[in-house]
Order: structure tokens, then C-alpha cells, then sequence
């Protein structure tokens, strides 16, 4: 049956300050899914989530349980390493999961690490969350206390250790090989792929790298199974689907919602629509990684596949009569991403907004690969002179090109992150920047 | 002036080792090595750097390239309290870059700057965006900030400090 309004899988506790120590989350049936887990055979425990077609929450929205097959058969040591480095611009989702529910995500993973056979694992959580730090390592201990972790899991002769590893500011350690690096104890600089992290990855092994949202969701699967979780969702994508709504709505919040709503209702009816007696202007849909939508666009659901292929939605261009090629003719319309939805209205100044996001790009670029460090500070300082009122006519053309020689030339999606919301919104918004470079002109 | 860590980050840095042996050195906890020399000396000198050196066995040139690569890290005096207040999309939206210049005001000093008791940085997002505008002091979230609220939350943070050191 497909989730409701009210099918709530990762979110039910919130609210619950109980919850949040192990004696209130094992109360509201916390820990009993682990046990019918570990009864369980590995291979099992990954059909289930291959059944369950549970796709990456931090993102990519990667196939879980195909990502997890991917560990070679014959690993001596295997490690998972849970992502909870959340801080693509509009996402703010992982951080509430962590702080009201720990220990669904410590039972997710504890299951998770059973399916891979992961002895040593780790929880990487940014820097900057210091509240929802301190509230894992006090759940941590709490699972050790009660034997969840350790040497000898109630009794099974299973092994599971976790460790809370905590960053110190990057926001680049979010994509899996810098956050590995990281964990490695050195800067946060991607890896060159491949090799993947599930075959080479933390310290050599072979390493799963999920995200918090995803791995609260395992726990559900293997209570209920992975054709339920599956029949959930929409087309190719189980599950219900967290969106963070923030800028110009009226209820602004996090929510847990069926995979197939569309923006406009979920603009309209979850947020009380845009206020003011304003109109949508743009919707980035999420993450500012990912290219806008505009008004006519929002009756496209929230989900993976129909972000990238709906025909509603236009193909971001290089200029117009040019359009973009993620490679192999492939183009690019939009992706889900991390579920960040930014409302901007029919006032807001896009070449400001398109600037600002380029400032974030620029802050963050690792420096490792040449377009990307230079060229994210170049669409900075274009942009900002754009949304200052001082661009040139040549200006727009200008960023079309260096964020065209970003894309696809870097060792890691940062590039790209920075160069698709910037073409996008070139390709959407055009004339919101071509009258600002009218009027410097004039 | 050569650097001590307390018996107290001696040990944490000790129990910490234990947690990463595939790694087959003590590199992994530079991190929290640096999180801890940063609470116990103020900020990360040169002699810090060589203190977190000389405990993981690592060389200086590591330690540093890790300790100027991370944001949080600060290899100058600052305040006891760090202000992040986030400008980015979601913030900036709903006034975040008016709080910002209020903070400023009121503190007298630009971002990125600090007086005695608190540091002021402007913050890339914060993950709290349905509360925008919103900053972090250590573990205290302040949302839904107007510019007329930071006289207020000042008080607040003298009157019950949030040291990002405490969570170390």
C-alpha cells in the first residue's frame, strides 16, 4: 500500500523526548527488530533491503541494498560509516533525526553492520553539531551498556563496534571518500574513483558510507519486509521521503511525506503555500546543488527518477540553443538530492541568491582540483558583480562558460554542484539577470 | 614553550587510539587531538600543533595541513563563545544578513572577528533552515532570529555561557 499523510517510518518519535534514551526508545519497541536481525542470515538481511528499494537519503538516492552488494564476497574486514556530516544548504534533516532518535540510527546500523559483516564502524557527524554530538555518544554508551555493542552482541557470538567520529568544519567531508580521508585523519580531500569505497575504502577495506535517513530506515524493512517498504514508495523508489521546506512558505518545517507528492502541493497544502499574497518564483528542490524549478514545474513529484526524467520539467542549458550534457547526450533537468526545498518568491532577487550559493561554493571548494578552486571563486566574484548592479554585458556568457568548464572536469561532485544550480538558474531566470546588467548599463 | 595535554585528554586521546587499530597508526585522532589542544590551549599555535605531533607520533607537517584545512579550527586568540550565525540561502531569505550586521553592531567588531568574550563568524549553513534565521553558540540553537534579538541573546550567552570547548 502506498504511505499516506500519516505513514511516518523515521519520524514517529519526534517530539518524544522520552525516546531519546535507550529505557523510552526500547519502550516504543526500540531494539526488537535487532534481535529477529541477528536470527537472521546475513545474505537475508540484504535481500530484504535489495527488495526493499531503499535509495540513498543523502543525495545520490543510489539503489541501498545494490550499494551494499558491491562489498566482494571474500573481505577480510568490512566497515560501515554512517554520514552524518548533513550541511548541503536548505537540508536540515539529518541533524533532527540524530537529535530525536538516536537510537533507531544506532539499530539501523548495528543491523546494517550484521548484513555486511562490519566489525569496526563509525558515525562521522560535522563538527558544527555539537548538541546532537553529545546526544549520539551518550546513546552510544547506552547501547554498550545494554550489550547492542560489542564484542559479543546479546549473546550471538556477533562483533559490532561503533564510534562516534566527530569533523571540524568542511563541508566537502559530506561527499564519502573526503569524509574517509577525514576519518583517516587528514584533510578532507576527495578520492580519485574508482576504486569505490564499498571495495577500497576506510583504511583499505572495503566500506559502505550511508546516510543517517537511510540507515533509520532499515530497522522498518527488516520488521516488515522489503516488499511492504517497497510498495510504500513510488516506481523504482521505496520508502516515504523527508523534505526539509525553508525560504518564502509560510510553515516552514521538516517532514516525513509519501515519495510520489508533487512540490506544489507540498508548497500548498504541507506549508501553508507562500505568504504575504506572494507567488513561487523558483524552487530549488534539493540542496542547492541541484538546478531550480520554476512555477510551471512544480506538479512533479518529489522523487528521484521523476526529477530527472519528467518532461515537465525543462533541460538546464549552456546558452540558450545549447543544452547541457552530462555526458553521452544525457541531459539534465533536475534530482532530488537531500530533500532540501528552498522557496524563493516572486520578490526575491535571484541573481542575489544565485550569488550567494556561488559564495558557498567558493568557501567550500577543497582546492585539490584546478576548475573547481578557481573556478567557483571566478563565478563568485562574476556573480556577485552581477547582483551588485555593476555586471557587464558580457557577464552572463562569462559564467555560462567557466561553470561549463567546471562541470564534469573534477575528481568529485562539488564542481558540478557549483556549475548546475548556476546554469539552471541562467537557464530559467534569465531575465531577472539580464535587467540587472540592463540597468548597471544604463 | 613546549605544550602538555591534561591527564585528562591524555587519557581521552588513549582510549581514542583504541577505536581506529585497522588504521595501524594514531593518525585518525588527529582530529580530536586538535578539538582537545584547541580547548585546553585557546587556540592552535605553532607549539599546539607540535604538541598533537608529538602525541600521535605524526609528522608537524601533517598536523598542520589538517589543522588549516578544517573551518572550527583557529590558530589565533579568539573569544570564549563562538557566535555561527548562518547567511546561506535559506537564512538569507528571511533576513540572516541583518541579523549578521546586528551582531556585528553590538558586539563592535566584523565577522570573523572577535572581542574578548565572544567571536562572530559568518557560518555556512547550520542545518537548521525551517528555523531561518538561526545560528549555533556550542550546543544552543537560537531561531527564527530578528535583528532587534541579539541584545537579548547576548545577555542570554553571558549569563550562561555556551563554550564550544565544553562539548570537547
Amino acid at each position: 500500500m502506498p504511505a499516506d499523510m500519516t505513514t511516518k517510518i523515521v519520524t514517529a518519535r519526534f517530539g518524544n523526548d522520552a525516546a531519546r534514551t535507550i529505557a523510552g526508545y526500547e519502550k516504543t519497541g526500540g531494539y526488537s527488530v535487532l534481535r529477529k536481525a541477528l536470527a537472521m542470515k546475513p545474505e537475508d538481511i540484504q535481500n530484504e533491503v535489495k527488495a526493499s528499494n531503499l535509495r540513498g537519503r543523502g543525495g545520490a538516492g543510489f539503489a541501498t541494498g545494490v550499494k551494499w552488494g558491491f562489498v566482494p564476497k571474500d573481505a577480510k574486514q568490512v566497515h560501515l560509516v554512517c554520514n552524518a556530516d548533513e550541511s548541503e544548504p536548505g537540508t536540515c534533516k539529518d541533524r533532527l533525526l540524530v537529535f530525536w532518535d538516536p537510537h533507531l540510527l544506532i539499530e539501523g546500523m548495528i543491523i546494517a553492520a550484521h548484513a555486511l559483516k562490519a566489525v569496526h564502524n563509525y558515525i562521522y557527524i560535522r563538527g558544527e553539531m555539537m548538541r546532537e554530538y553529545l546526544v549520539l555518544e551518550a546513546a552510544v554508551k547506552e547501547a554498550y551498556g545494554k550489550g547492542y555493542l560489542g564484542k559479543n552482541i546479546l549473546g550471538t557470538g556477533i562483533e559490532v563496534q561503533l564510534t562516534v567520529h566527530r569533523g571540524a568544519g568542511a563541508y566537502i567531508c559530506g561527499e564519502e571518500t573526503a569524509l574517509l580521508n577525514s576519518l583517516e585523519g587528514m584533510r578532507g580531500q576527495p578520492r580519485l574513483k574508482p576504486p569505490f569505497p564499498a571495495v577500497k575504502g576506510l583504511f583499505g577495506n572495503p566500506t559502505i558510507v550511508n546516510n543517517v535517513e537511510t540507515l533509520m530506515n532499515v530497522p522498518a524493512i527488516i520488521e516488515k519486509g522489503g516488499a511492504w517498504f517497497n510498495e510504500l514508495g513510488m516506481g523504482r523508489s521505496g520508502g516515504t521521503r523527508i523534505v526539509c521546506v525553508s525560504g518564502h512558505v509560510a510553515k516552514p518545517g521538516v517532514f516525513e511525506l509519501p515519495m510520489g507528492i508533487t512540490f506544489r502541493k507540498i508548497i500548498d497544502e504541507v506549508c501553508g503555500g507562500v505568504p504575504n499574497g506572494r507567488k513561487v518564483k523558483a524552487v530549488i528542490p534539493g540542496g542547492v546543488s541541484m538546478p531550480p524549478l520554476d512555477d510551471s514545474e512544480l506538479d512533479v513529484p518529489c522523487e528521484f527518477d521523476a526529477l530527472q526524467t519528467d518532461e515537465r520539467i525543462k533541460p538546464v542549458m549552456v546558452r540558450p540553443g545549447q543544452q547541457f550534457d552530462l555526458g553521452g547526450g544525457r541531459m539534465l533537468r533536475s534530482m532530488a538530492g537531500s530533500g532540501g526545498i528552498v522557496v524563493l518568491d516572486d520578490q526575491a532577487d535571484i541573481p542575489k541568491a544565485t550569488w550567494r550559493i556561488m559564495k558557498f561554493f567558493a568557501h567550500e571548494s577543497c582546492g585539490q582540483c584546478t576548475p573547481c578552486r578557481e573556478g567557483t571563486g571566478w563565478l563568485e566574484k562574476v556573480a556577485r558583480r552581477v547582483a551588485d548592479g555593476n555586471g557587464k554585458s558580457t557577464d552572463l556568457e562569462l559564467l555560462a562558460s567557466i561553470a561549463h568548464g567546471i562541470a564534469g572536469n573534477t575528481i568529485c561532485a562539488l564542481g558540478d554542484a557549483a556549475a548546475w544550480p548556476m546554469l539552471g538558474f541562467l537557464t530559467k531566470f534569465r531575465a531577472d539577470f539580464e535587467a540587472k546588467i540592463k540597468k548597471a548599463a544604463a | 614553550m613546549s605544550l602538555e595535554f591534561s591527564a585528562d585528554a591524555q587519557a581521552k586521546i588513549a582510549a581514542l587510539c583504541e577505536r581506529y587499530l585497522a588504521a595501524g597508526s594514531k593518525q585518525p585522532v588527529v582530529l580530536a587531538a586538535l578539538h582537545l589542544a584547541q580547548k585546553e590551549h585557546g587556540h592552535l599555535s605553532d607549539d599546539a600543533l607540535k604538541l598533537v605531533a608529538r602525541t600521535l607520533d605524526l609528522p608537524y607537517a601533517h598536523v598542520y595541513g589538517v589543522a588549516t584545512f578544517y573551518t572550527m579550527f583557529r590558530r589565533e586568540p579568539a573569544g570564549t563563545q563562538t557566535i555561527r550565525m548562518c547567511t546561506n540561502i535559506s537564512c538569507m531569505l528571511r533576513g540572516g544578513y541583518d541579523v549578521l550586521e546586528a551582531f556585528e553592531q553590538k558586539l563592535g567588531v566584523k565577522r570573523g572577528q572577535s572581542t574578548k568574550d565572544f567571536q562572530l563568524v559568518e557560518e555556512e549553513c547550520i542545518a537548521a533552515c525551517e528555523y531561518a534565521p538561526c545560528a549555533v553558540v556550542g550546543t544552543k540553537y537560537f531561531h527564527d532570529i530578528k535583528p532587534g534579538d541579539v541584545g537579548k541573546i547576548i545577555d542570554e550567552l553571558k549569563a550562561s555561557p555556551h563554550p564550544e570547548s565544553e562539548v570537547v
